[in-house]
């Protein structure tokens, strides 16, 4: 979005109806998650997404800091979701900014609808969730490890939380955006599904959709969370079927 | 974290095991930790490298991009050394500004660097005093497991070397050319246990240490930098076998970070 004069606009979309990757519409870049690749940490998980890098922690429920976010009747969740400086083509300033400071919001919010955080009263649920090379969909990524980390760290919850975007590329719905999709294409639609209750707990958009467009960007989103749903358990079955070497990670 | 009470058992229970020459996790005094470097770990980044010590990892991703050299260095391009030690990384660590820790890692690594003149920063220069490169070098912290200094070298090291200056992107050239390092510092870093000085210290050792001393090396036997850091003393001669020990150590460590140059 936002690249409205921007040179060399690329062919989105072939004439055989295959993307600027060679993949059809419906198909998602290739997903590997690893759960458990960090020591310290109670819970962790790293995903490679596409070109996306991303690394998520899980810390408690411990103390709350800072204090007056303890909540009497349930643990409070608290996400930081940071983009490395090297993450992107142009240096990204280290520190907080406005857009990292939403997308923690909704991760932290879409969280809360699935954690028994009742559970756990007077304290924090912490989730850091580092992104180490991005290449659009990095918040989707986050999602995802964030929520095997969760599983991971053993924090009871209704469901995991596999999240993908739906976008509008060439004036066709398409699965998955990679970063060309994303700067160019008409629209951009994450979302996060518990699957148990077929529920959207993140939702997000930007662009132009028609309501008919929007209903099939669903459905699309909604598929593509089912598959990413298996790689996310079969990550946490990995992680306890097979022995961990001492020095492993990454 | 586990409590004070443990920590202070463990504190007592680790000085007592180096008393007879032994560690935690079964190390002699003078064993590192496996070492395990990943160059081009980060494809966005300019040159990147994953570093592994033993349950520690760190990522490096340099960056170059055209600025204006310093007023008091019109002929020399800018090198800038960050290091995050992000709350992900750690229980200790909390979200916020830098803190000092953090500062130091960077300032250690920064120091041998330049130093050690591993990148010739004259050669970044594109116009005195207008416009010359700008090298950040970011450090980013995944698992703390002791010993950062060490690793935030590796990786910072490593990732220079395998840099390219995108001259092209910003059509300073007519294609990027591979960033030249001519001078490979490691960092080497003990601490006191008692009467015991050890090399690579586990965060469960830094956190009983009486003292911890980092020693960088250059390739052509050169000490370019050293920082003592936490509470304790060393003596003169403490430091002139330390300072021989990270010579030694050393020239293994720069063997593995070259070795992914070739």
């Amino acid at each position: 979005m936002g690249s409205v004069g921007a040179k060399d606009v690329p062919v989105l979309l072939s004439p055989e109806g295959l993307r600027i990757d060679g993949r059809r519409l419906d198909e998602l870049r290739p997903i590997r998650i690893q759960a458990g690749p960090l020591h310290q940490a109670d819970g962790s998980a790293f995903v490679e997404w596409g070109q996306n890098k991303v690394m998520a922690a899980v810390y408690g429920p411990r103390e709350v800091h800072p204090r007056h976010l303890q909540q009497n009747n349930k643990a409070v969740i608290q996400c930081k979701y940071n983009m490395a400086a090297f993450s992107v083509d142009e240096r990204k300033r280290p520190g907080l900014d406005r857009r990292s400071q939403e997308i923690s919001k909704v991760i932290a919010e879409a969280f809360e609808s699935v954690v028994f955080a009742e559970e756990f009263p007077r304290t924090s649920i912490d989730v850091y969730i580092e992104v180490l090379q991005a290449n659009a969909g990095t918040r989707c990524a986050g999602l995802v490890a964030a929520s095997v980390a969760l599983a991971d760290a053993g924090i009871p919850m209704v469901d995991l939380l596999p999240a993908v975007a739906v976008g509008k590329v060439a004036g066709a719905i398409a699965l998955d955006l990679k970063k060309e999709e994303d700067n160019f294409g008409e629209a951009d639609l994450p979302m996060a599904l518990v699957p148990q209750s077929g529920r959207l707990v993140l939702l997000q958009m930007e662009g132009h959709m028609t309501p008919e467009e929007l209903s099939q960007s669903l459905d699309l989103g909604v598929q593509g969370c089912k598959v990413i749903y298996e790689k996310m358990k079969q990550a946490l079955r990995d992680r306890y079927t097979t022995a961990r070497l001492p020095a492993e990670g990454p | 974290m586990s409590g004070e009470v443990a920590t202070e058992i463990r504190t007592t229970h680790i000085l007592d095991l180096a008393a007879s020459g032994k560690r935690l996790d079964g190390r002699g005094p003078d064993d590192y930790r496996r070492v395990l470097i990943e160059p081009g770990f980060v494809a966005t980044a300019d040159g990147s490298a994953l570093v592994r010590i033993g349950e520690t990892a760190v990522v490096s991703g340099v960056k170059l991009e055209p600025g204006k050299p310093f007023p008091d260095t019109p002929n020399a391009g800018v090198l800038t050394t960050n290091a995050e030690l992000v709350p992900l990384s750690s229980p200790i660590f909390e979200p916020g500004p830098p803190q000092p820790g953090a500062i130091e890692v960077s300032r250690v690594v920064d120091r041998a660097i330049r130093a050690a003149e591993s990148i010739d920063l004259a050669r970044l220069c594109v116009a005195p005093g207008e416009k010359s490169w700008v090298c950040y070098v970011d450090i980013h912290v995944l698992d703390h497991s002791g010993n950062l200094i060490d690793a935030a070298m590796l990786a910072g090291i490593t990732a220079l070397a395998h840099s390219t200056v995108p001259a092209k992107r910003f059509e300073l050239a007519e294609a990027d050319y591979p960033l030249e390092v001519q001078h490979f510092p490691v960092e080497c870093t003990f601490v006191r246990l008692g009467d015991s000085i050890v090399v690579d210290p586990s965060f469960d050792e830094e956190q009983a240490a009486q003292g911890r001393l980092t020693v960088a090396t250059d390739e052509l036997g050169r000490v370019v930098a050293m920082q003592k850091g936490l509470v304790g003393a060393f003596s003169p001669d403490d430091v002139r076998s330390v300072v021989q020990r990270a010579l030694t150590h050393g020239d293994r460590l720069r063997k593995m970070v070259q070795g992914g140059t070739a």
